[in-house]
């Protein structure tokens, strides 16, 4: 638990030596191949998107009142939920992989003024502004630091078992299934802390810039997946609702609560499905945590081992780890937060390596391992009591 | 009343995008229609490469296509370009050689791959039809003004006849060529970037006096000897003095021109187009200096040791700032002159425009930051 104590002070700095070593020798190698991956990711995700709301129009010449062949409503449900699942996915790439990595200033060194960190955007109800201070200041400086970190537990879970027990806590396998099916909304709030303004840390008025920023953001989110593209899907049934005399506004109807439908599912899938990474970054089983006297003169060797025992990695294929952004290489994103991702697969052997060396836990396990003794820790420890978990070696 | 329609469509045209862009948010439909052909874009201007051609042993002239709200040039202005070299843009600005009186939408930039460029090496060696730069807009007040010089007199050297090539040939195309006098200056006669065309524009315009100068001998590699100097000036444009003069070469010519017609009291008849080196001196060693924070005006000294977060806050500034380690990036500022050294890496950043993390650099020298 806590920093190590088996190694000096002399090998921690020796250890923050290499890992220095292992990002300069990568961050000076970056160049063209590098631009390339990130250019291809972005125009994947970007015809993705495209494609899969223009699949989700086309599956209404399958609604059964089109009469045309093969209409009916499974081949209509099918279609539509494939056209869903490319938005889905797009919304997936463009939070993790892009959006995530490219506000990290991962990219910055590309010079590229499409592609930078203070200008970027994404698609996610949390404005980038207030994403980059909750996350890129406050929970990579103070990463598993209690009383730091907002991260250990969002304020609403208990993580850990050095996290005092309070009633509040018996509630949250459901507030654990209600932060995972909206995540993008709990991510939207992150800077505001909630928790902090519910125990009167905080005022309304000290946070209320913040929320000017979130509405005006989310609502612009709501009107372009629950409004217009919808609305536009009800205009396109029109023409063809009169050709057939059919009940227009029944069939314009039908068609916008469908395509929302198809909207909200692709969010739902991004909303799961980072959250299910998300959490398995520094909460599964032998996970670090640090109490402020322990990082007190923190120096940079310090920092780094810190980042290693307080991130866990997920195994699994090339596609897997594009899909989770590469923070299924958590440790090393951790490590070097501003290093393009697609450099992780690389680094980590090197890392892991360097850890056994030291004689240093290396947390990663499969995505059952990583996300069930996550799951069982925060049902676990909605009462009180509980062991801190040993770190795998 | 047509300029009233079309601007009347335009702002039609604004209002659908902006109903548009609602459906692409947070991106913009430009981003989309980029997936089909990134000439469309209206959120970065690109050109398409549609042709290159070998004016000289090291000089290329390469055809461009530019993209929407492209506007068209005056002759003699120029325009950024911007390059990936290595995954990393880099841009430069370059004189456009050919006339907007060009009718197929296209325009054309003349590079000569000078010693060390980068830049230049790789849009002479590398870049080949079907690729795509991005471009700025054309800008510049090196023109000639729509009241005709009746008598202008051009002084280029190397590259530097690309803008005059651009007035040249937009002179022709308009017929109204004045009395010119042009001296050029080249190493050799095969280095004369478009040599044949002004040679033949000489034989066919009397108007057009044409001075071609080498200033090596075959086989020579230095010669300082003729380059430009008052006596050929005297020789071949006795009445210079009263000529709008339009010069466009390397530091060293202007440099000499400039002072020529400053001493002779006719500056304001000379015109002059430059392209400063963008890198600052990057100094080997530890070195103090001056630090002007560019936004609030402050200037701070340093002793090159110190990060310039902290030399900021040291002067009363409170620049936004995050992790103090060089994680987050929330400190990033532009360099706009100068030279700064990462104090992890002891890497120099020099190249204007720079995105410096200000809590781990430190000047390295003088430097100018936008904080």
């Amino acid at each position: 638990m806590g920093m190590p104590t088996h190694l000096t002070n002399a090998e921690i700095e020796e250890f923050g030596r290499e890992m220095d070593a292992i990002r300069n020798e990568v961050m000076d190698s970056r160049g063209a191949a590098d631009r390339a991956y990130i250019l291809k990711i972005i125009r994947w995700q970007r015809s993705l998107a495209l494609g899969g709301r223009i699949v989700m129009f086309l599956s209404l010449l399958l609604l059964p009142a089109s009469t045309l062949p093969y209409a009916g409503w499974p081949q209509f449900v099918g279609v539509l939920a494939l056209g869903a699942a490319m938005l889905g996915i797009a919304k997936i790439l463009e939070n993790m992989e892009i959006g995530h990595n490219v506000m990290h200033a991962q990219w910055d060194w590309m010079r590229d003024p499409n592609i930078q960190s203070n200008t970027w955007e994404w698609d996610n109800v949390c404005p980038s502004d207030q994403w980059k201070h909750s996350h890129n200041v406050v929970h990579h400086t103070w990463t598993n630091v209690f009383g730091k970190d907002p991260d250990i537990g969002y304020g609403v879970l208990r993580v850990t078992p050095q996290q005092r027990w309070e009633p509040k806590y018996l509630i949250q396998p459901v507030t654990n299934f209600f932060l995972n099916i909206w995540f993008q909304w709990g991510v939207a709030v992150h800077d505001v802390e909630p928790d902090k303004l519910l125990s009167g840390e905080k005022s309304i008025g000290s946070v209320k810039h913040l929320l000017r920023g979130i509405a005006k953001k989310a609502a612009r989110q709501l009107l372009k997946d629950y409004a217009l593209w919808p609305a536009l899907g009800a205009a396109l049934t029109v023409p063809a609702a009169i050709a057939l005399q059919l009940d227009v506004a029944h069939i314009a109807l039908i068609t916008f609560l469908w395509i929302a439908g198809g909207n909200a599912i692709a969010n739902l899938m991004r909303n799961i499905w980072s959250n299910v990474i998300i959490f398995c970054g520094h909460f599964p089983s032998g996970v670090q945590h640090f109490t402020k006297a322990e990082v007190e003169g923190e120096t940079r060797a310090r920092w780094y081992v810190r980042q290693l025992l307080g991130s866990c990695n997920i195994g699994g294929g090339k596609l897997f780890h594009i899909l989770s952004g590469n923070l299924s290489h958590q440790i090393e994103h951790h490590l070097f937060p501003d290093m393009p991702s697609n450099r992780y697969p690389e680094v980590a052997p090197r890392v892991r390596a360097m850890a056994a060396r030291y004689r240093l836990p290396y947390n990663t396990g499969s995505l059952t391992r990583q996300f069930g003794t996550t799951t069982w820790t925060i049902w676990r420890l909605a009462f009180p009591g509980g062991r801190v978990q040993a770190s795998p070696a | 009343m047509q300029p009233q329609s079309q601007a009347a469509s335009r702002s039609l045209l604004s209002r659908f995008t902006a109903l548009t862009d609602a459906f692409a948010f947070p991106l913009r439909t430009s981003h989309y229609l980029e997936l089909v052909n990134p000439l469309w874009t209206t959120h970065a201007l690109q050109a398409k490469v549609v042709a290159v051609w070998d004016e000289t042993a090291d000089a290329r002239t390469i055809t461009l296509k530019p993209g929407r709200n492209w506007r068209s040039h005056r002759p003699g202005q120029h325009l950024r370009v911007g390059v990936p070299i290595g995954g990393m843009h880099y841009t430069r600005t370059y004189s456009i050689s050919s006339a907007p009186e060009r009718n197929d939408g296209c325009f054309t930039i003349t590079v000569k791959a000078i010693n060390g460029g980068r830049m230049s090496h790789h849009l002479v060696r590398n870049i080949k039809p079907g690729d795509f730069l991005p471009i700025g807009v054309p800008q510049g007040d090196f023109y000639l003004p729509d009241a005709n010089p009746v008598e202008p007199l051009f002084i280029t050297a190397g590259s530097g006849i690309t803008p005059i090539m651009s007035m040249l040939r937009s002179l022709v195309a308009q017929e109204r060529l004045p009395d010119i006098t042009h001296i050029h200056y080249a190493p050799h006669a095969y280095d004369v970037i478009f040599g044949q065309e002004l040679a033949a524009l000489a034989a066919k315009h009397p108007r057009y006096q044409l001075h071609l100068v080498y200033t090596r001998e075959p086989g020579e590699t230095t010669a300082e000897k003729r380059h430009f100097s008052a006596t050929t000036l005297d020789s071949v444009c006795p009445d210079w003095r009263t000529r709008d003069t339009y010069a466009c070469g390397p530091q060293g010519l202007l440099d000499a021109v400039e002072s020529h017609w400053r001493n002779a009291g006719v500056s304001r008849q000379l015109h002059t187009e430059r392209f400063r080196a963008q890198v600052a001196a990057a100094p080997s060693e530890i070195t103090s200096g001056t630090v002007l924070f560019a936004n609030s005006g402050v200037s701070a000294a340093s002793d090159g040791v110190v990060n310039l977060l902290r030399l900021a806050e040291d002067n009363g500034l409170n620049p936004p700032h995050g992790c103090r380690m060089g994680i987050c990036h929330g400190c990033d500022a532009k360099l706009k002159s100068g030279c700064v050294r990462d104090l992890r890496t002891n890497a120099l950043l020099n190249e204007v425009g720079a995105i410096v993390q200000i809590c781990v650099c430190a000047a390295a020298g003088d430097a100018e930051l936008e904080v």
